[in-house]
């Protein structure tokens, strides 16, 4: 194998902390969902790079990535519903405006 | 002449022969194949495009009691050439409240995602892009990318016309990207590949015409009104209604930028003609293409430009579909037509029975699954008539 | 050689692209990044030789997810002006988690062998992909399509608008 299975791993890392970066501090709805999917990216090249590296014959690590994809897309579906729904009876996606239930 | 020899493949081996005769390593020979392939790809998608804007402009201008471009050489021919020359000289406006780098993105894009797609595109026997053993699959992950372009220059025009024609692209084209995709994968499930030139060559039998239109009409008729909306051609060309939202997402373009959306535009028609001509008309086979293989391209190129006039005699005599028609024909007939049937091929393969007997058992099939669809459409469309008269007659007076 | 230094190109795009898409201003600029970074993460897919997946992540992130959330973005249109900070104010905070994340996690990964084993991938990945679907992973599979469903209309009854 010409590429290191470290070199994939730092960079699912990197990709996972910056979607975390994203989750944590990003103010609109639409984005934190952004950064959700990204760490969800790199969730699936870590799955990929161990399969190509340890296991390739088995295809546990493909399968897994392809259930992540369909989580993924159901996830997004749901999320933007709620917030469409949000914004139509709040007029705005920003997270931290949204504090009703806060006493 | 040994006719036999007629191969386009041998100039490939030929060309392939004379770099490594000059010693150059497989490494860069396989560079050299790649760029030499896409640029001939390329002059000849610009080529086409002239070609295809011509034929459409003179039949459309027939079927409409008009002569078309008659001016600018024989039969008006130069009649691109002259529009080519034209848009280029044309000012290229970018609007004040543009998003620019995404404004000029877009064209890009466009014309991006439609050559891309022609990578997968068999000419004829083993005359290939790149034959990929996940073809259909890469076609529809590349035509998803077109979605975007539109998008992309419908957002960032930064005008209302345009960004409503964007939200159509949304709507029209995730819709119709269903049931285009489940009637390609039936000519995939019987073929057992998902290889463009292994599809082709699945459909060899009956002298070169064992064509699989001939047992799964109904997926082809699928998938051929699917590719229409996917083409954004009449009747599903409500992007650009004109008489609703003016020209669509492309509104704010002019000049060159203009002249990649309508590149796109016509090259994305041919190239959905192409696979529909892979998939179901049996792409480069035929009678005689065995002995001289070179007829494979003429027959080809041949069945691309019947499906594209089809087209353009569609588009030149069907009026535009309101757009909740449009979606409710996708997601109330054509979707669950293309389910049902997916499921009843799968099922009938299944079965196991001798290729004649399977081959009619598909073709009775398409047909009772293209029936039923048929009464169950006009039965629902006498209810709905009927009800609607009920709701707009006029009060009778009271005795 | 080649194919390293087309990992280092397609990685320094990709984390480049997820950089614009949390710290864009411009909510629609995040999502362009956004598909940016999907269709990197799909070349390294491709890389790693699994050919179904980057597809299928070009079909579903870039086709599906990516379109929706773009759309989302332009049916939610009046706050994507330039109102106020893009961060909340505990940005600072989860910079530094994340790359404290970061840090922790590379050094785990230099350190770590994890025993590769050099074998090859088998020719017809996809075809076993396809038959594993339907024999060991059948129940997974069944799972995982009965989630979609519920998703799909439970995105619908939620984002339906109630006509009194």
């Amino acid at each position: 194998m010409v590429i290191p299975l470290s070199w994939y791993l730092i960079l699912a890392a990197a990709l996972f902390s910056i979607g975390f970066f994203g989750v944590l501090a990003r103010r609109n709805a639409v984005a934190v969902l952004m950064g959700v999917e990204l760490m969800l990216n790199a969730v699936n090249i870590n799955l990929l790079a161990f399969w190509r590296a340890i296991h390739p014959a088995e295809l546990t690590g493909q399968i897994f990535a392809i259930f992540v994809l369909t989580v993924a897309a159901a996830e997004a579906a749901v999320g933007l519903a709620l917030i469409i729904s949000i914004y139509r009876s709040r007029r705005t996606i920003q997270v931290d405006a949204l504090d009703l239930m806060k006493g | 002449m040994d006719l036999s020899q007629l191969d386009l493949r041998l100039i490939g081996v030929w060309f392939n022969n004379m770099l490594a005769g000059a010693g150059l390593a497989p490494g860069i020979i396989s560079l050299i194949n790649w760029v030499v392939g896409a640029l001939l790809l390329l002059i000849f998608a610009l080529t086409l495009a002239i070609a295809l804007i011509w034929i459409e402009r003179k039949l459309a201008a027939r079927l409409q009691d008009r002569l078309g471009p008659n001016r600018v050489g024989p039969y008006g021919l130069l009649q691109m050439v002259a529009d080519v020359l034209k848009l280029l000289t044309k000012e290229d406006i970018t609007p004040l409240e543009a998003d620019r780098v995404t404004y000029n993105l877009a064209p890009a894009l466009a014309v991006f995602q439609v050559m891309m797609a022609m990578a997968v595109i068999p000419f004829a026997n083993g005359v290939i892009g790149a034959d990929v053993n996940i073809g259909v699959l890469y076609l529809m992950a590349i035509g998803s990318v077109g979605a975007m372009a539109a998008l992309m220059a419908g957002w960032s025009s930064n005008n209302k016309y345009a960004l409503v024609g964007g939200f159509r692209v949304v709507a029209q084209l995730l819709s119709y990207e269903i049931p285009l995709v489940m009637a390609m994968l039936i000519p995939v499930l019987v073929a057992g590949t998902m290889r463009m030139n292994g599809l082709a060559e699945a459909q060899g039998g009956w002298f070169g015409l064992g064509w699989y239109v001939w047992t799964l009409p109904t997926a082809f008729l699928i998938f051929f009104i699917a590719a229409l909306a996917e083409g954004e051609r009449a009747p599903f060309d409500l992007l650009e209604a004109e008489s609703e939202i003016v020209a669509g997402f492309n509104i704010e373009y002019s000049g060159m930028k203009f002249a990649w959306f309508y590149l796109a535009f016509f090259l994305n028609s041919w190239v959905l003609a192409a696979v529909g001509a892979t998939i179901f008309l049996g792409g480069w086979q035929g009678p005689f293409v065995a002995q001289i293989p070179a007829l494979g391209v003429i027959y080809f190129i041949a069945k691309t430009l019947l499906l594209f006039f089809i087209q353009a005699w569609v588009r030149a005599t069907f009026p535009r579909l309101r757009i909740d028609q449009m979606m409710s024909f996708c997601w109330k007939v054509l979707v669950p037509m293309a389910l049902l049937l997916f499921i009843a091929v799968a099922v009938t393969l299944k079965l196991g029975l001798p290729q004649p007997v399977q081959g009619v058992a598909l073709l009775g099939l398409n047909l009772v699954i293209l029936l039923a669809t048929l009464a169950l459409v006009s039965r629902a469309q006498k209810r709905s008539v009927g009800a609607g008269k009920r709701a707009f007659a006029p009060e009778l007076p009271r005795l | 050689m080649a194919q390293q230094a087309l990992f280092l190109i397609m990685a320094v795009f990709t984390l480049g692209m997820a950089l614009g898409t949390v710290t864009s201003r411009n909510i629609f600029h995040s999502a362009l990044f956004l598909v940016g970074s999907f269709a990197g993460v799909a070349v390294i897919y491709f890389l790693l030789e699994a050919e179904f997946v980057g597809v299928a992540q070009i079909i579903i992130y870039i086709g599906a997810i990516a379109t929706l959330i773009i759309f989302a973005i332009m049916l939610s249109r009046s706050v994507t002006g330039q109102n106020g900070s893009p961060m909340n104010r505990q940005w600072a905070f989860a910079a530094l988690g994340a790359a404290l994340l970061f840090a922790a996690l590379a050094w785990l990964f230099s350190r770590v062998d994890f025993g590769s084993t050099a074998q090859p991938v088998p020719e017809d990945a996809i075809a076993l992909i396809g038959a594993g679907l339907v024999t060991e992973y059948v129940i997974p599979f069944e799972v995982a399509s009965i989630l979609l469903l519920v998703a799909l209309v439970g995105a619908i009854l939620i984002a339906r608008e109630r006509h009194s």
